[in-house]
């Protein structure tokens, strides 16, 4: 399945305050194991990431969504809907 | 590698939390002295972190109620309501709940945990929506994945976000179940009710409110934040629990709505677990009947929370927005909330640490539930102690 190229890109400029420096972002980076992030950071992330683009991500679906790549096809099919 | 070998972790906190003296999550009660004292580490300590808000657990009513049922009707019931059948005494703490509530509907469960995996499960499957307040109770999460609905959270009492989020699911907000708590258990603070209900009614949602910390404690007769708020006809679920302000143990569920009975016949919580045993029931009774007739128990609560409330402010504390019988002090570092709760202990206060993930916003918390049994000597001296290793620990600062 390709990567919606305007969700990732949205999405990158979302990431970006989150990542390390000199840490550059790809679709296969993985989202806590690359970034880092603590479970606090993980729920404001998404709470960005659900208000910039007016959806809600469902909890069950957390454990799937571990790459950039992955989020963009969630937010992608929430956005369809 | 071993299934076993995820403990190591666990292990190694453990170990670095015993190397510091006492383990805070495994402390051994070993002689309750009354409902606010019990010998811990040799030495008499105040209770100050048992969630007994009403300090029924020695009240004779209840002794006497949970003896006599003892004797009559033995120590366990062996078994489930749905396989060996309920004792009479099970239907009448339903009937007395009902009544306490004003509503006709009432179903008891063995534990307060089970209560809420036993209706969540129950009302929201495949194909609905629950959307719960970020900071819900562990049951209620777990109660939520049971049932196998879509888990969506809310920020936290934001009511706008709460709004957001039913008017992105478009029809299917009516297929939505919307969670809350009437008190938070980790701050204290209250679900902002009068606007959630007004929400619910305008997506024609269902919501359930737990009133795990608020039964006893809030209202005119005690019946909660939807007495006191005065919702109690339009929200369609309260759930609660009987391990709080009534003393005892178990759990239950009230509601208006004429299908609520058949939840019986279909939460596993409800059908696959042993029923509470008779004296457990009979306690629970005896207690609820003290609530509606003692109300003077609430005011000294209350009263227990402002002075308590005041002296943590005083000693320059940074607490939860609100008095309560919650009463959450948030300390800058898990380090220093660790070394503080041991130093209360060793003066003798028993209090909760609560440190993250188990927290909101990462915080670290010395948290205090409040009694309707402790004196004013008792709180006056737990007011004292905090001041005193605030000035230990973070002297000339603001806890902030």
């Amino acid at each position: 399945m390709a990567t919606n190229p305007e969700i990732l890109s949205q999405l990158f400029d979302i990431l970006k305050p989150f990542t390390k420096e000199g840490q550059r972002l790809r679709e296969e980076t993985k989202l806590v194991a690359e970034l880092g992030l603590d479970s606090l950071q993980v729920m404001q992330v998404l709470l960005k990431i659900e208000d910039h683009f007016d959806i809600s991500i469902p909890l069950n679906n957390l454990p799937t969504i571990q790459t950039v790549q992955e989020l963009v096809h969630e937010i992608e099919t929430l956005v369809k809907v | 590698m071993s299934l076993f070998e995820k403990f190591h972790r666990i292990q190694q906190i453990r170990q670095e939390l015993l190397k510091t003296g006492v383990n805070p999550f495994h402390v051994t009660v070993e002689k309750v002295l009354s409902p606010t004292e019990a010998m811990i580490n040799g030495q008499p300590t105040i209770l100050v972190g048992t969630n007994n808000y009403l300090g029924l657990t020695f009240h004779p009513d209840c002794i006497k109620a949970g003896q006599n049922a003892l004797a009559q009707e033995g120590t366990g019931t062996t078994g489930s309501r749905m396989a060996n059948g309920s004792f009479l005494s099970h239907f009448e703490l339903e009937r007395a709940i009902a009544e306490f509530y004003e509503l006709p509907h009432a179903i008891v469960f063995s534990t307060g945990y089970q209560a809420n995996l036993g209706v969540l499960s129950a009302l929201a499957g495949p194909g609905d929506v629950i959307l719960l307040d970020g900071d819900s109770h562990a049951s209620i999460y777990d109660g939520c994945r049971l049932g196998g609905a879509e888990i969506i959270r809310f920020k936290h009492n934001d009511v706008t976000d709460l709004e957001k989020r039913l008017r992105r699911l478009g029809e299917q907000s009516q297929k939505t179940l919307i969670v809350v708590e009437g008190i938070y258990s980790m701050l204290g603070d209250r679900a902002p009710l009068a606007e959630i209900v007004a929400i619910k009614k305008q997506f024609g949602a269902t919501l359930v409110v737990d009133e795990a910390h608020s039964l006893g404690v809030l209202g005119p007769n005690g019946r909660g934040l939807v007495e006191e708020v005065g919702v109690e006809k339009e929200v369609d679920c309260i759930v609660g629990t009987f391990s709080k302000s009534l003393g005892s143990t178990g759990g239950f569920a009230v509601s208006y709505h004429p299908e609520f009975e058949l939840i019986r016949y279909t939460s596993r919580p409800y059908i696959f677990t042993a029923s509470s045993c008779p004296s457990v029931v009979a306690t629970t009774k005896a207690a609820l009947n003290i609530i509606q007739t003692h109300p003077q128990l609430r005011e000294k609560l209350w009263d227990n929370a402002n002075q308590l409330y005041e002296g943590l402010q005083k000693a320059g504390y940074l607490l939860g927005a609100e008095v309560g019988p919650i009463i959450a002090a948030m300390i800058p570092t898990k380090e220093m909330a660790l070394s503080m709760w041991q130093g209360l202990l060793e003066q003798g206060i028993y209090v909760n640490l609560m440190i993250p993930p188990a927290t909101p916003n990462g915080e670290s918390l010395l948290r205090c539930s409040v009694s309707a049994a402790h004196t004013a000597e008792q709180l006056t001296h737990i007011g004292k102690t905090f001041s005193h290793l605030k000035e230990q620990y973070l002297p000339s600062t603001s806890v902030a």
